[in-house]
C-alpha cells in the first residue's frame, strides 16, 4: 500500500524533482541574499573599526619641563593673570633643546619643536593656572605628540619613500626613534577625544563638541515633534471628521514624509534664521528644522500604532460611559504607546544622521567650543564626520572614522532605549 | 397585539422602560431601520432575533446611542427612557451609557487586572468615595455576574488571562458596577461554549430582577429560554413583537413562522 504515496510513473517523478529542485534554490538564493549582506556589514564595521580605533589612543613624549620663573613671572608677583600670560611653548622648546642640544640651525630647530603638539603648551599653561607653586620647579610631563609624530608611532609613515614626499624629514624621525629608545615615548588612551571640540590640529580635535551639538539638537527636535505628532495623530484618528479636508491633510503629510530633506534646510534658511531672525548654526534652530522634517514620520507611524488598538477596546470603554478624550487617554493612547515610541525613535535616528539641512543653515562651521546651550554655535556628529572626512591631514582619517563609531554607539544606544521602552510599556489583549 | 394588558398571572405590574417611536436609522444613503415602535418592559428579559443584517443590532445600538460614534450613522424618532427622550441635545450620552450597559458580542475585557476592568466604570462615574467603597462595588459586581469566587485570588491578574465564559461574565460585571438600569447585550453567547452560554443564560435570569435585559441573539431557543418578550426583525422592520411564549408557540405573521421553524433566515 506504501506505494501509493510514491510517484507513479516517470514523468510524476521528473515533477516532483523538480519541484523540490526550485525549493531548494529558492532556499540558497535567500541564505545567499543573507549572507552577502552580511559579509558587507562586517567589512563595514571591520574597516571603520580598524580605522578609527588608533584615534582613541594617541602618543605622548615624556619631557622634563622646567617651569623658568623668568619666563612666566619674572617679577615673582604669582599674579594668575601674569601666569596666564606666559610663553609655555618656550618651555616646551627648552625642553627639547635641552635633551637635543647638538641641534642649533634655526630650521632644525623648528623641525624638533614641531614633533610636540601645539597644544601641549596649553596643557601646561593649565597645569600652572590649576597650581601655580610649580613655577620655579622642573617636573615630568608626558606632552602630546604633534599628528605627524602620532602617526609615524601609529605606523602611518613610510619610511623607505624620499624624505622629501613625508611630512617628517629624515632629522625628525631620528629623534623621535631617540625618544623611543629612551622609554619616553607612550601610547594613551586619548581622553582629549572625548572632552575636546574641534581644533584645526588632528591630535587636539575631539568628538565632544559634536556630541553636545547632536545632544541638544536632538532635544529640540524630540520636544517639538513628538507631542506635536502624537497630538495631530490622535485628532486625525480619533476626532477629526472624515472628508476632503482630512484626505487633503493626510496625502499631503504622506508627501511630506518624503521631500528631501534638504528642502527643509531651506525652508529654515528661508524662514527661521531670515524672517524670524533665529541664530545661526544653533541647535534651536537645528532642531526645529530636523522637528519638521521628523513630524510626517511620526505622525504617520502614531497613526497605524493607534489604527492598531482593537476597536473592541474602544467600544468597552465607551459602553460604560466614557467620553472620547477617556477612551484615548485611558485605552487608546496606552496601547498604542509602544507603537508610537518606535515611530518616534526611527524618526530620532533618521535625525540624528541628518546632514543636508543643517548645510543650510550654517550648521556646518567650524566650531571649537562645546555648545553651553540650544542657542550656542554648534556643529553636529554626521556634520563632523564631513569637515573632518574633508580634512587634509592624514591624521583626520582615523578621527573621521572615530567620529563613525561614536555616532553608531549613539544610534544603538538610542535603539536600544526603544526597545526598553516597547517591553515595558507592551501589553497583550 | 391585541394583547396589551399586562399578562398579570406572571408578575403584576409591568412598567415600560424603554419607548421607541416612529425611529428611523439611515447610514448614509441607505436606511436600515423603517419606523420601529417598540415598548421594552423594565425587569423582563427582551429578546431581537431575526436574520443578519435586518437590523436588531442596529436598534440595539439607538438604545444607548452608541451610533453616535459612527458618522454617517442618522438616527431620527423617539427613544424614551423613563419616558424620557434620549436624543434630546441636552441628554449627554456618556450620562446614558452609564444608565444603560452594554454586553458585545466578543468579551472585550481590557488589558488590565480583573479588578481594574471593573473598577473603571465606578471611577469615571465617580460612584465610590473612597477605594474601601470601590473594593465593595467591584466585589458585588463580580458576586452578581456570578465570577467573584472563581477570581477572588487573582483579582489583580490581567482580565484576558480569563477563559472565554469568564471574560464575559467579567464584561457584565464591569457593565452593572456603574449600576445601570438597562444591560444591553448584543450576542452575547456567540462566541462561547455551550456549558458557559448555560452560565450566562442563568445569570440573565438572576440579573432580570434588578435590571431591565435587552438581548440580541441568532439562536432561537435562547430566546425562548431566557426571555418573556420577543421582537422579530426582518429587512429593518418589526415585523412581529410580544410575548415569547405566544411568538413561538403562535406567531401571527408566515415571515415569523417561517423564520421560527427555520425555512429561511
Amino acid at each position: 500500500m506504501t506505494d501509493r504515496l510514491l510517484p507513479t510513473d516517470e514523468s510524476a517523478a521528473r515533477h516532483l524533482a523538480k519541484r523540490h529542485a526550485a525549493e531548494r534554490r529558492f532556499r540558497s538564493y535567500g541564505a545567499s541574499a543573507v549572507g552577502a549582506a552580511l559579509v558587507v556589514l562586517v567589512a563595514l564595521l571591520g574597516s571603520i573599526l580598524w580605522r578609527g580605533l588608533p584615534a582613541f589612543t594617541s602618543h605622548e613624549v615624556r619631557l622634563e619641563i622646567h617651569f623658568d620663573a623668568d619666563l612666566l613671572d619674572p617679577r615673582g608677583s604669582g599674579d594668575l593673570e601674569v601666569l596666564g600670560r606666559g610663553d609655555y611653548g618656550r618651555l616646551v622648546k627648552l625642553a627639547l633643546r635641552a635633551k637635543f642640544d647638538q641641534v642649533t640651525g634655526r630650521r632644525e630647530r623648528r623641525a624638533l619643536s614641531a614633533l610636540v603638539s601645539s597644544g601641549a603648551a596649553f596643557e601646561l599653561r593649565e597645569r600652572v593656572l590649576a597650581e601655580p607653586g610649580l613655577v620655579g620647579t622642573t617636573r615630568l610631563f608626558f606632552l602630546p605628540l604633534s599628528d605627524d609624530a602620532d602617526l609615524f608611532f601609529k605606523g602611518g609613515v613610510d619610511v623607505s619613500t624620499r624624505e622629501a614626499d613625508r611630512r617628517l624629514s629624515d632629522a625628525q624621525i631620528s629623534w623621535l626613534r631617540v625618544l623611543e629608545a629612551e622609554g619616553r615615548i607612550e601610547s594613551r588612551i586619548s581622553r582629549r577625544f572625548f572632552i575636546s571640540g574641534d581644533s584645526r590640529e588632528p591630535e587636539l580635535a575631539g568628538i565632544r563638541g559634536a556630541l553636545v551639538g547632536s545632544l541638544w539638537t536632538l532635544l529640540i527636535t524630540l520636544l517639538l515633534s513628538f507631542p506635536t505628532g502624537v497630538a495631530a495623530a490622535i485628532y486625525m484618528e480619533e476626532f477629526a471628521p472624515k472628508n476632503r479636508l482630512t484626505d487633503f491633510i493626510e496625502v499631503n503629510i504622506n508627501n511630506l514624509a518624503a521631500v528631501p530633506s534638504i528642502v527643509f534646510g531651506l525652508l529654515g534658511l528661508a524662514v527661521l534664521l531670515n524672517f524670524f531672525g533665529m541664530p545661526r548654526s544653533a541647535p534651536l534652530v537645528g532642531g526645529t528644522v530636523l522637528a519638521l522634517m521628523t513630524l510626517p514620520t511620526v505622525i504617520i507611524t502614531s497613526r497605524s500604532a493607534i489604527r492598531a488598538v482593537p476597536p473592541s477596546v474602544r467600544e468597552a470603554a465607551l459602553g460604560i460611559g466614557a467620553s472620547s478624550l477617556q477612551v484615548v487617554s485611558h485605552h487608546v493612547l496606552p496601547l498604542a504607546l509602544p507603537g508610537i515610541l518606535t515611530g518616534t525613535i526611527i524618526g530620532m535616528a533618521r535625525a540624528l544622521g541628518e546632514t543636508a539641512p543643517l548645510l543650510m543653515i550654517g550648521m556646518v562651521a567650524f566650531i571649537v567650543d562645546v555648545p553651553s546651550g540650544p542657542t550656542s554655535p554648534a556643529t553636529v556628529l554626521p556634520v563632523q564626520i564631513f569637515l573632518w572626512a574633508d580634512a587634509p591631514e592624514r591624521a583626520f582619517l582615523a578621527k573621521t572614522s572615530a567620529a563613525i563609531l561614536v555616532l553608531l554607539a549613539f544610534l544603538v544606544a538610542m535603539n536600544l532605549v526603544a526597545v526598553l521602552l516597547r517591553n515595558r510599556f507592551e501589553r497583550r489583549w | 397585539m391585541e394583547d396589551i394588558t399586562p399578562d398579570t398571572s406572571r408578575s403584576p405590574i409591568y412598567l415600560t422602560k424603554i419607548t421607541t417611536r416612529d425611529l428611523n436609522v439611515y447610514y448614509g444613503e441607505k436606511q436600515a431601520l423603517f419606523s420601529v415602535n417598540l415598548e421594552i418592559h423594565e425587569n423582563q428579559v427582551t429578546s431581537l432575533i431575526g436574520p443578519s443584517g435586518c437590523g436588531k443590532s442596529t436598534f440595539l445600538r439607538c438604545l444607548n446611542r452608541m451610533n453616535d460614534v459612527i458618522d454617517i450613522c442618522r438616527v431620527e424618532g423617539k427613544v424614551t427612557l423613563d419616558g424620557e427622550d434620549i436624543y434630546r441635545a441636552a441628554v449627554d450620552p456618556v450620562q446614558l451609557r452609564a444608565r444603560i450597559g452594554m454586553v458585545f458580542q466578543k468579551p472585550n475585557p481590557f488589558p488590565k487586572s480583573i479588578y481594574d476592568n471593573v473598577a473603571y466604570g465606578p471611577k469615571i462615574h465617580g460612584l465610590a468615595a473612597s477605594p474601601a467603597e470601590l473594593d465593595e462595588i467591584v466585589t458585588t459586581s463580580l458576586e452578581r455576574a456570578g465570577l467573584f469566587e472563581e477570581v477572588k485570588d487573582r483579582l489583580d491578574e490581567s482580565g484576558t488571562s480569563l477563559s472565554g465564559g469568564q471574560q464575559q461574565r467579567l464584561c457584565i460585571a464591569r457593565a452593572i458596577a456603574v449600576e445601570p438600569d438597562v444591560i444591553l447585550m448584543d450576542e452575547p453567547c456567540s462566541a462561547l461554549d455551550p456549558i458557559a452560554t448555560a452560565t450566562i443564560e442563568e445569570l440573565m435570569e438572576e440579573l432580570r430582577e434588578n435590571y431591565t435585559i435587552v438581548i440580541v441573539t441568532h439562536s432561537m431557543q435562547q430566546a425562548a429560554r431566557v426571555s418573556q418578550r420577543t421582537a422579530f426583525f426582518h429587512l429593518g422592520i418589526v415585523v412581529e413583537e410580544g410575548e415569547t411564549a405566544q411568538i413561538f408557540t403562535d406567531p401571527k405573521d408566515p415571515r415569523t413562522r417561517d423564520y421560527i421553524t427555520g425555512r429561511f433566515g
